[in-house]
């Protein structure tokens, strides 16, 4: 096995893992984490594939800074969406 | 040849247990901990996968500035709310048995999907070395982020505006952040002209060598809001005109220099012959402070806000 096929597979399982915890967990901050650690998972199929050739890959670690920055935003995002939720709800008890 | 596998296993080994620790911890408050650390890790594998620009820029956004948005979020969360209900129960596990057979299935077709790739390679890597020389910058991943792609980035700005904006509009007022204690607020002098000077060096550094806008930006944003919790630096706000000056400005250049390339004909962002390595620098420290400030104000939001 190459370091490459480990780091795709490692990428996969980290993916399934959030997913499950997307499915399992309500609680909205422990569900943007899982979401969080799905894209940590794709992230490391990325770079892993960036490694296929001799020199990395720039394309796929420029897309993979992209989408760090843009991950952030959602989650930025997510979490106030989620805080602003839960005081609507508590308001309303 | 034993010794990398040793390195590659514990690091995986690791990695996987902390995602299953930040998962399943039964605090909040930890979960989030370790989710931080989860991501120093993830900047080491990606340091080992021999990407030093993703390991500064996960080290910096990944682990320090979403962890800082969580805990952010964990304090305007009430306790009642903390608790995840699928924890309590002694019948939580034999709930749980479909979701692991479907993430199991999920898993082997993804695996059907992902093993034959490492034997395709792409043909982007070769066009990239081939016309580095003509980027105006050295260093490959700065040349396709603000040369070859640098349509991504562009668009990916205007993301990061989006949610800001988005951000605005939601629910404002923060609780008064506690009184800082003593070594906090020295360590903070200390530290805040350290990492304007590193912030810089990125920056510079970054046409040449890793490093780059996005980490410079998210390492100055980390050093503003150290220096706004301890309550050194004055409260910001959109309401100031510099604020607003700095937060659009990444966007506006950019697309000044992409309407100006196609005027001169040679199409939008495709810049000159010769003129590449400056105007990358010009976008670049302009994408910086953008970037820098945008991000200092989703994570600490803004003291004064919109009412009404």
């Amino acid at each position: 096995m190459t370091q490459v096929l480990f780091y795709l597979i490692l990428g996969v399982a980290l993916w399934v893992l959030g997913l499950h915890g997307l499915i399992r967990l309500h609680q909205p901050i422990r569900r943007i984490i899982s979401v969080n650690i799905m894209g940590s998972g794709v992230f490391m199929v990325m770079v892993a594939l960036a490694r296929r050739s001799e020199d990395p890959d720039p394309v796929m670690h420029a897309l993979v800074v992209t989408g760090l920055v843009v991950a952030i935003s959602a989650t930025a995002f997510a979490l106030r969406l989620a805080v602003t939720g839960q005081r609507s709800e508590e308001d309303r008890e | 040849m034993i010794h990398e596998w040793l390195l590659d296993g514990s690091l995986a080994l690791l990695i996987l247990t902390l995602a299953v620790a930040v998962l399943y911890v039964r605090s909040l408050y930890a979960s989030i901990v370790l989710f931080i650390a989860f991501g120093l890790l993830l900047a080491l594998i990606w340091a080992r996968l021999g990407a030093p620009d993703l390991a500064l820029a996960e080290a910096a956004i990944g682990a320090g500035l979403t962890g800082t948005l969580l805990l952010a979020a964990l304090g305007r969360t009430p306790v009642s709310q903390r608790a995840e209900p699928a924890f309590s129960g002694a019948r939580q596990y034999v709930r749980s048995g479909p979701a692991v057979v479907l993430s199991l299935l999920i898993f082997w077709i993804l695996l059907q999907a992902v093993l034959p790739l490492p034997e395709q390679s792409s043909a982007v890597v070769r066009a990239a070395e081939q016309h580095l020389d003509a980027a105006g910058v050295a260093h490959p991943v700065t040349a396709v982020l603000l040369n070859f792609r640098a349509w991504d980035t562009l668009l990916e700005l205007l993301v990061l505006l989006l949610a800001f904006m988005a951000v605005r509009q939601l629910l404002p007022s923060l609780p008064r952040a506690p009184e800082a204690w003593p070594l906090l607020l020295g360590w903070s002098c200390l530290l805040a002209p350290l990492i304007i000077l590193i912030g810089g060096y990125l920056l510079w550094r970054g046409s040449s060598d890793p490093g780059g806008a996005f980490q410079a930006g998210a390492l100055l944003a980390a050093g503003a809001i150290l220096l706004r919790l301890t309550d050194l630096l004055p409260a910001m706000g959109w309401h100031h005109a510099w604020v607003r000056l700095l937060v659009l400005g990444g966007c506006a250049f950019f697309l000044l220099v992409g309407l100006f390339t196609h005027w001169l004909g040679a199409g939008f962002l495709a810049y000159p012959e010769g003129w590449a390595g400056p105007l990358i620098i010009l976008i670049e420290v302009a994408a910086t402070l953008s970037i820098a400030i945008t991000l200092t104000l989703l994570v600490i939001g803004e003291t004064r806000e919109v009412r009404g």
